[in-house]
């Protein structure tokens, strides 16, 4: 079972941020449930997820991990 | 283990205070709460201070003895508690232990917090620092957003709705009007409160509490002597402290806080009581899901019923089990290291029929719920009056 795909646990997107991340709202993040078990909580890149969306991670950036949603 | 009263209680008006230091604050509800309990300085044994991120907030480290000199209380034990938002639950709940043990008799717990000398996003910053900042922190979460995600799921598995949301936003402000304490004394409607300024989906800014300035203080003694101080003694029925995980996503299941429910579970043992005798609550609505879930955590309505059960008006000033007559985080305000001890303080004001124009009519058993961090740490209170 793969660390790299899962399903979407829960999500939101954030409007208001810290000072580290204000740049870049809104954004979205989650967290994933992994088919490999265990959850991790990331970011989204792409189009919008809901629960139980499957998600791919697609890159970790400074150890975050960034999912897409499978089509 | 020996009966414990609250003999004693003093708070600042809770706002924004740009003239004011943390200290200057501490200090006041401290004076307040000792000339409240008729307690001279030198009579208490030791001293907590509830205080989540002053280091951060406003540079200054080694904050009780800081506190408690300033005060006149020379010489004896001063510990700070960091427990984030549970910072002044949490040294009451050690305060307690100290006098139950009969290590100590009188015990002054101070809760502060002064925020608003930082701008918003930093202090998002610094309450991120309640949170895993090496795993949900680091992917760019914030309080705010952490609720969010238990939010989205408590919709998904119970069918809440951004109405039951706003209905516990709308009922903490109709209270909060009431307060002349009280940060936000403004009644919303349901529609201001439907339309809100995003901040993290589902959560607008009218789900979130404030960024405060304040302080409230807690004296404690045996309740055998608790004449000496007052003629109006609250009992300490039961108290309980208990922790879970930091981070959101090692939780099995986020709609429920099991620190909640194990901490309301041993303080309804101790005190002898069930859900139903609750005659009025303080609870923490740091965001709006957080008293809904609160309200099933401790078994006021079944789980996913939490929704309905204030969207029906159960926890109105006016209904059968009022919740936040004191306006709550949301508009009463919310220095996070105050707010436990400052729930004591609302509930023992209603105890005492001093709640002016929001006293309820039923006030002999009543409950406080300080949540730290998204669960991490509860405390749960029950009073009563002897």
């Amino acid at each position: 079972m793969s660390d790299a795909t899962g399903k979407v646990y829960t999500e939101t997107v954030i409007y208001s941020a810290t000072e580290a991340f204000a740049a870049e709202v809104p954004y979205q993040t989650a967290i994933v449930t992994l088919d490999a078990g265990g959850r991790v909580t990331g970011r989204i890149l792409g189009e919008r997820v809901g629960i139980d969306d499957r998600v791919t991670r697609v890159e970790i950036r400074g150890g975050v991990p960034f999912f897409k949603k499978i089509a | 283990m020996r009966p414990v009263a609250v003999i004693g209680i003093g708070k600042t008006a809770f706002g924004a205070f740009p003239d004011r230091d943390l200290r200057s604050l501490a200090v006041e509800a401290g004076e307040k709460c000792l000339d409240n309990g008729h307690a001279a300085p030198s009579q208490v044994d030791a001293f907590f201070l509830g205080n989540f991120a002053g280091p951060s907030f406003v540079g200054q480290n080694h904050l009780a003895p800081y506190v408690s000199t300033a005060l006149g209380i020379q010489g004896v034990p001063a510990t700070r508690v960091e427990a984030a938002c549970a910072s002044s639950g949490s040294a009451l709940f050690h305060a307690y232990t100290g006098v139950a043990s009969g290590v100590y008799d009188t015990v002054l717990v101070v809760g502060v917090e002064k925020m608003t000398s930082q701008p918003t996003p930093k202090v998002t910053e610094i309450l991120a620092g309640a949170g895993d900042c090496a795993g949900e922190i680091k992917a760019g979460s914030t309080f705010a957003s952490l609720f969010a995600m238990i939010a989205r799921r408590h919709m998904y598995q119970f069918g809440t709705t951004r109405e039951h949301l706003a209905a516990v936003a709308v009922k903490n402000h109709a209270n909060g009007a009431l307060n002349p304490d009280a940060q936000m004394r403004k009644v919303i409607t349901m529609e201001q409160a439907m339309a809100g300024k995003p901040i993290a989906d589902p959560l607008t800014l009218y789900d979130c509490s404030l960024i405060s300035d304040g302080a409230a203080a807690v004296l404690l003694a045996p309740a055998e002597r608790a004449s000496e101080f007052t003629d109006k003694p609250v009992r300490v029925l039961g108290i309980a402290q208990a922790s879970d995980f930091v981070a959101l996503d090692e939780k099995p299941d986020i709609t429920t806080f099991p620190a909640v429910r194990l901490a309301s579970q041993k303080a309804y043992a101790m005190a002898g009581v069930g859900p139903a005798d609750i005659q009025l609550a303080e609870l923490h609505d740091c965001f709006t899901i957080a008293e809904i879930i609160a309200i099933e955590d401790l078994g006021f309505a079944p789980r996913g019923a939490g929704g309905p059960f204030t969207l029906e008006g159960h926890t109105a000033r006016t209904g059968d089990k009022p919740i936040n007559t004191s306006g709550g985080l949301k508009s009463k305000g919310h220095p996070v290291g105050a707010t436990g001890a400052a729930q004591i303080c609302d509930l023992v004001l209603q105890m005492r029929c001093e709640a002016g124009a929001r006293q309820v009519p039923r006030h002999s058993l009543a409950l406080a719920q300080n949540l730290g961090g998204s669960g991490a740490t509860c405390v749960v209170t029950i009073l009563g009056t002897v």
